[in-house]
């Protein structure tokens, strides 16, 4: 811990060689590993001499794919180091009995608890589904691209310096050590006046425009841009549960930018929003962040919802139950859920009548997800269910989200919330939904649309194999949770006095240890498809007889998704397609318009980082420099008029001519 | 599958005999009611789970692709009974589980005195409960006893089926105070005061801690609650009483300083109204307390006069947890208790000169609440309302 | 959509794409685009606009509206915002009609009361200040500096904004893009005045008669 009255320096700031963990040999193990693989990848990069691609078809690239593809790595490659910090919070819990300390002191735990969760939601959770909301939306919708296609790079680019904010906390001073929403007082400069909050503050802020704009940005693609014939009850269920989600992102993210914004003028300026005293209200805060806090929740289940209404119709070869019933479901759970944010903290002491008013709101919530359930179950009733993975992992969550979904109904009931809150009951139930819910979705999702994006499937076996670790790690794992929150533990604990505890940490941490296998056997599966992707390839783009438009093009898509734009008749427009003697059009091409790549977003991300980088640590030069310069970036980037340009009609009728030759090949 | 989830959960089942699962099987009616509704709760939510898992598993093995057999209807999508059916079912229950709550939250409200001490057991006429004032410190619990003039550290306690009263603060940061044996938690927070009624029903050690984290000592936070026969009660509370340790502002605003796995600590008398002058933010010479503040606001604050009333702060209660302050913000400061005539004067003589005098008319006459405490032991001179202060200032004017 | 269809199959195959291009003119969703920005914008605001109704009575013994606020200035800054808005509609009027210079001149007006706006308002942040009134002296005044300021943060935005785009039609004229861009930055500057409206009614008005 740096000594706080050291005074800022005018060129660094507060940085200082204290800041940086050489004494810390985990984080300079962890760091040693980031450069050997960070000079690994650009070695590679060099070696092979694909800078060059790497800029001009993924960095720059205003394709709603490669966006969503770039959106999929980020979450990926942040699960795991979230994940690695579940680990280690498994393994100190399971250790830090019986007078031991535990191998971490509770400057380094506390950090890990708040990193965690910060990570898991904000650059797993929330990329992975933004990820495959942009590479499927205007697909299934029949559009080119996304309504401002420079705005989704850009807010890719803006999550990404997020994500990078958060990575240099690791090895540049410190992170918050509050809890992942940073209560005030506590996240106040009083309490805590170090640079984590900072760190947590700005890295949130960055990613949070991106989110936003993004948000904006798919629900005018939903709305203007569907192709004729989709009417909204013609849509399919994942661009409905997209839609939602984005109206929800739209009008909850604000809600975080201001308070947060409060919360740092309460730490930097000295205002008194949310501390003790001068007529400040820490308990505002609480309030304005689960505004946001609770609808981000849904956020992140609708779509994974829409994931399982196109898996659970696909793979039972049948259209889906009550479809109308299902959109009502989910836009009835869109506005419900600004109606409950209070059974956050029943325990504050506010009166019986409120209490019961939020528990009574939270548990109306259910009907309609109840109702869902039994559409998916409907659906597979009378259907021909092929076990391929994505209906697996479906399957694993009707049977899994059900247990979260009821300890979730049971912790809105008040009283039984005051025996159960912070306990790690609520954690065990939130981590049931969160992962059986959202997790299982994008499972199946990227599994499902996985040979759309590449042309080829995943080897079903190591998916098994990451389906078993999984699921039966997430029993080990969380199960002794509900447990010992009936025990009556607490959360966020580092030490534990009780010895007939330890147990079920142990099994916790073995929980943890088989999911551990499941995320290997994924990476593992992917990089061994890759390398078998001939044998695995998909000639047809339609490998799962799939239902809707998404399916009607080659797999991977061209960049203009359709060389004509569909026109739908029907819910499962291509299933419609396929059974009313659609044919393909092999003639008559015209010139594509499509937007031109830009480096602005990834500029104006980069400066971003510097801002949020010299703002944590007072370096208050650099950050006026690098404000300066995001204002003139974006204003040379709105004197650029020639943001367009057409695909020449060679160049399309080369690439139609490729696939029906694909096609006839492959014989369908 | 789901042979293999049964099989997962049975070791699991097995050694759920072998522990203590304290939120099932509490010692204190509260609890216990608590427990209650969590049975009543599930038992009504299995009622629709249950079947919702029996049939996926059901229909998936049913309809798998294999069994040509099953019915195959591929283009079957709506049926309005079902339909009917789907939402109505989770409504049913919804609608009784929230009759339940709404009953249930009400009864088991932590701010309603308690009618009873145990099913069928009504609290009897003559009984008071005990009044016990919780502050939740940097990282330990502080336990003041206004009735008997007691105080200790981390360790509570409680005779048995004698309603309990808590009244709850914080000195700093946010905690949770919970005795899961006893009652459902309820937080602490700064500046604001909670409750919680409850009663225990047998005598033993149980454990209490914080149940919402607070910084770098927060797993230390634990407390023993003793549940006592009144005797015992009556004996612990004189052995306490014999301890030399006394607990005025002095020693409370050394004890407020952060420590970690505090052992329990005794305090044979305390200074009294300690709690209201934690909860009020004013144990500190000089501070001007929230109730006296929240007082002046509703009036519509001192003015102009006002702005000079905030004192540099001497006293690093902030600085503790490392001491740093905003970039662009002030020096630590306090609202500064206004006390003596001459102070008063003074700071209206501070008032910028172009404005004009400030029309007290709304506060003449109405009287402010008094701040709850007094200040004799601690101020050199003798403390004054502000509603004499006020007056005064404005007749010396006009 | 006059455009030709695909060949029907036995007279039953409807019509299952376009061959002609969806006309998806550029810049179609801008203007939906943008209402959902100043709607989020707007949910920023509700925020402070609530944490100032919860704080705004938190004068921490120190002073309160009617000690700190001058109507008059108010009423002449909140007049400079609305002629602004007035100003720059008949920006739009000129724009319609396609008369550059007169959009200019109308633009080159609205600003000016754009800046008058900004100096009056930092001139009584400046005056409050100086008393000793500062934005950490009490949450109410916190939440005043704050609600205000942010407002006067994007007016001040919006001037900048104001300024890129006369230089844009300088060079290009009223081209589409330009009036797409001007029919924002008007949705903008209306936007922030009824903010206004809502900031003079809610903090001046009614703190003066609290």
């Amino acid at each position: 811990m740096t000594d706080a009255s050291v005074a800022a320096s005018p060129i660094f700031g507060k940085l200082s060689l204290a800041a940086f963990p050489i004494h810390e040999p985990i984080l300079v193990a962890t760091f040693a590993v980031v450069v050997l693989g960070g000079a690994a990848v650009v070695g590679a990069l060099t070696y092979y001499r694909l800078w060059g691609w790497l800029w001009r078809d993924w960095l720059t690239s205003v394709d709603h794919k490669k966006i969503g593809i770039m959106y999929m790595i980020l979450g990926l490659v942040m699960l795991l180091r979230g994940f690695a910090d579940a680990v280690m919070m498994r393994i100190q819990q399971a250790i830090a009995f019986n007078g031991s300390e535990g191998y971490l002191n509770a400057h380094h735990y506390d950090q890990l608890f708040t990193v965690h969760g910060v990570i898991m939601i904000f650059f797993v959770a929330m990329p992975l589904v933004t990820g495959l909301m942009n590479y499927v939306v205007p697909l299934q919708i029949g559009a080119r691209d996304v309504s401002f296609p420079f705005l989704n790079n850009f807010s890719f680019w803006m999550t990404t310096a997020g994500a990078v904010l958060v990575m240099i906390s690791l090895f540049v001073g410190e992170f918050a050590r509050t809890g992942w929403l940073a209560y005030p007082p506590l996240s106040g400069i009083s309490y805590s006046p170090e640079v984590g909050v900072d760190y947590y503050i700005w890295a949130l802020q960055i990613a949070g425009v991106g989110t936003t704009l993004s948000g904006i940005n798919l629900i005018c693609t939903i709305v203007k841009m569907r192709c004729p014939g989709m009417s909204l009850m013609k849509m399919p269920v994942f661009t409905w549960t997209s839609l939602c989600t984005n109206v929800l992102i739209v009008a909850t993210f604000p809600v975080l930018t201001a308070v947060l914004a409060l919360l740092t003028l309460d730490r930097y300026v000295g205002t008194n929003f949310f501390t003790n005293d001068f007529g400040g209200n820490p308990m505002m805060y609480v309030n304005l962040i689960w505004i946001w806090g609770h609808p981000e929740v849904y956020i992140l289940i609708l779509p994974a919802f829409g994931i399982f209404s196109e898996v659970v119709s696909t793979f039972s070869g049948k259209r889906l139950f009550g479809y109308t019933s299902m959109v009502y479901a989910t836009v009835v759970i869109t506005i419900l859920s600004y109606l409950v944010w209070l059974h956050h903290f029943f325990t504050m002491g506010s009166g019986a009548s409120v209490n019961s008013f939020f528990g009574i709101t939270t548990m109306i919530i259910s009907i309609p997800t109840g109702a869902k359930i039994f559409n998916w179950l409907f659906t597979m009733y009378r259907g021909r269910i092929r076990f391929e993975l994505p209906m697996m992992w479906t399957i694993a969550f009707m049977l899994t989200f059900v247990v979260g979904g009821m300890t979730g109904v049971l912790l809105a009931v008040p009283p039984a919330d005051f025996v159960l809150h912070n306990s790690l009951f609520l954690v065990a139930h939130f981590h049931n939904v969160i992962i059986g819910g959202v997790l299982y979705g994008l499972f199946a999702g990227m599994i499902y649309w996985w040979p759309k994006a590449f042309g080829f499937r995943l080897h079903p076996l190591l998916g098994k194999f990451s389906f078993w670790f999984w699921t039966l790690g997430f029993l080990f794992a969380f199960m002794p949770l509900y447990v010992l929150g009936l025990m009556g533990v607490t959360r966020r604990m580092r030490v534990f006095d009780d010895p007939s505890l330890q147990i079920w940490f142990v099994i916790a941490g073995f929980g943890a240890f088989l999911i551990l296998l499941g995320i290997v056997s994924f990476i593992a599966q992917i990089a061994y498809s890759i390398w078998k992707r001939d044998e695995l390839r998909d000639l047809t783009g339609d490998p799962w007889d799939g239902r809707t438009l998404e399916w009607a093009t080659s797999s991977p898509p061209p960049a203009y998704n359709f060389a004509f734009t569909p026109v739908v008749h029907d819910n499962d427009a291509w299933t419609d397609m396929k059974r009313r003697g659609y044919v393909r059009p092999v003639e008559g091409f015209k010139p594509i318009h499509m937007p031109k790549n830009t480096p602005t977003g990834l500029v104006l991300a980069g400066i971003s980082v510097a801002l949020g980088f010299a703002l944590i640590w007072h370096i208050w030069w650099l950050a006026a420099v690098s404000f300066a310069a995001i204002l003139v970036a974006a204003i040379a980037h709105s004197f650029n008029y020639h943001r367009d340009f057409h695909i020449p009609v060679e160049e399309v009728v080369a690439a139609e001519n490729a696939r029906t030759r694909l096609l006839a090949g492959s014989g369908a | 599958m789901s042979l293999l989830r049964v099989l997962a959960l049975l070791p699991l089942l097995a050694a759920l005999g072998g522990c203590n699962l304290v939120v099932m099987a509490p010692s204190g009616d509260i609890a216990a009611q608590q427990r209650d509704l969590i049975v009543i709760s599930t038992v009504l939510m299995l009622l629709i789970i249950v079947p919702v898992m029996a049939l996926t598993v059901f229909f998936a093995w049913r309809y798998r692709a294999s069994n040509k057999e099953a019915t195959y209807k591929p283009d079957w999508n709506h049926s309005t009974g079902l339909e009917l059916v789907i939402w109505a079912a989770p409504l049913l229950i919804i609608i009784a589980l929230g009759a339940i709550t709404w009953m249930g939250t009400h009864l088991l409200d932590p701010y309603r005195k308690l009618d009873r001490i145990a099913a069928g057991k009504p609290v009897p006429a003559a009984t008071k409960p005990l009044e016990v004032e919780v502050v939740a410190l940097d990282w330990k619990w502080l336990f003041i006893y206004p009735e008997q003039g007691i105080a200790t550290v981390n360790e509570l306690a409680a005779p048995v089926d004698r309603p309990i009263h808590f009244k709850l603060t914080s000195s700093s940061v946010m905690n949770s105070f919970y005795i899961p044996a006893l009652a459902g938690q309820i937080y602490t927070m700064p500046a604001m005061q909670t409750r919680l009624h409850a009663v225990i029903n047998r005598p033993g050690r149980y454990q209490g801690f914080s149940a919402n984290y607070s910084g770098a000592g927060f797993s230390g936070m634990r407390f023993s609650f003793l549940g006592m026969s009144e005797g015992d009660f009556e004996g612990w509370v004189a052995k306490t009483k014999e301890s030399e340790a006394r607990l005025d502002r002095a020693a409370y605003l050394q004890l407020e300083r952060p420590s970690e796995n505090v052992a329990v600590q005794r305090f044979g008398a305390t200074e009294p109204r300690l709690f209201d002058a934690i909860r009020n933010l004013c144990v500190q010479p000089g501070k001007m307390c929230m109730s006296e503040m929240m007082a002046l606001d509703a009036k519509g604050g001192l003015g102009l006069a006002g702005l000079h009333t905030t004192l540099p702060l001497a006293y690093d209660k902030y600085s503790r947890r490392g001491g740093n302050q905003a970039p662009f913000g002030e020096e630590p400061r306090f609202i500064a208790s206004i006390c003596t005539v001459e102070e008063a004067k003074a700071m209206m003589a501070m008032a910028p000169p172009d404005t004009a005098p400030r029309d007290l008319t709304p506060i003449r006459g109405l009287g402010l609440a008094v701040p709850p405490m007094t200040f004799a032991p601690m101020m050199p001179r003798r403390p004054q309302t502000f509603t004499e202060l006020l007056g005064l200032a404005r007749s010396s004017q006009s | 959509m006059a455009s030709t269809m695909t060949v029907p199959q036995g007279g039953e195959a409807p019509v299952f794409y376009l061959k002609d291009e969806h006309p998806h003119p550029e810049g179609h969703s801008t203007p939906l685009g943008f209402w959902l920005y100043l709607m989020s914008d707007c949910l920023i605001f509700a925020i402070l606009f609530a944490i100032y109704g919860v704080l705004g009575a938190n004068y921490a013994a120190g002073p309160a509206p009617k000690d700190l606020f001058d109507l008059n200035l108010v009423a002449i800054n909140t007049a400079m915002l609305l002629f602004s808005s007035i100003t720059f509609g008949f920006a739009m009027l000129e724009m319609a009609k396609g008369k550059v210079a007169a959009t200019q001149g109308w633009l080159a007006v609205t600003g000016l009361f754009g800046l008058a706006f900004l100096a009056i308002e930092l001139y009584e942040f400046h005056h409050l200040i100086s008393l000793g009134a500062t934005p950490q002296r009490s949450a109410f005044l916190s939440s005043f500096f704050v609600l205000v300021g942010t407002h006067g943060l994007h007016v001040a935005f919006g001037l900048v904004w104001l300024t890129v785009l006369m230089v844009q039609v300088a060079r290009h004229g009223l081209i589409a893009a330009n009036r797409r861009r001007l029919l924002c930055l008007s949705m903008f500057w209306h936007f922030l005045d009824v903010i206004w409206i809502g900031v003079f009614t809610f903090v001046y008005l009614m703190g003066m008669l609290r």
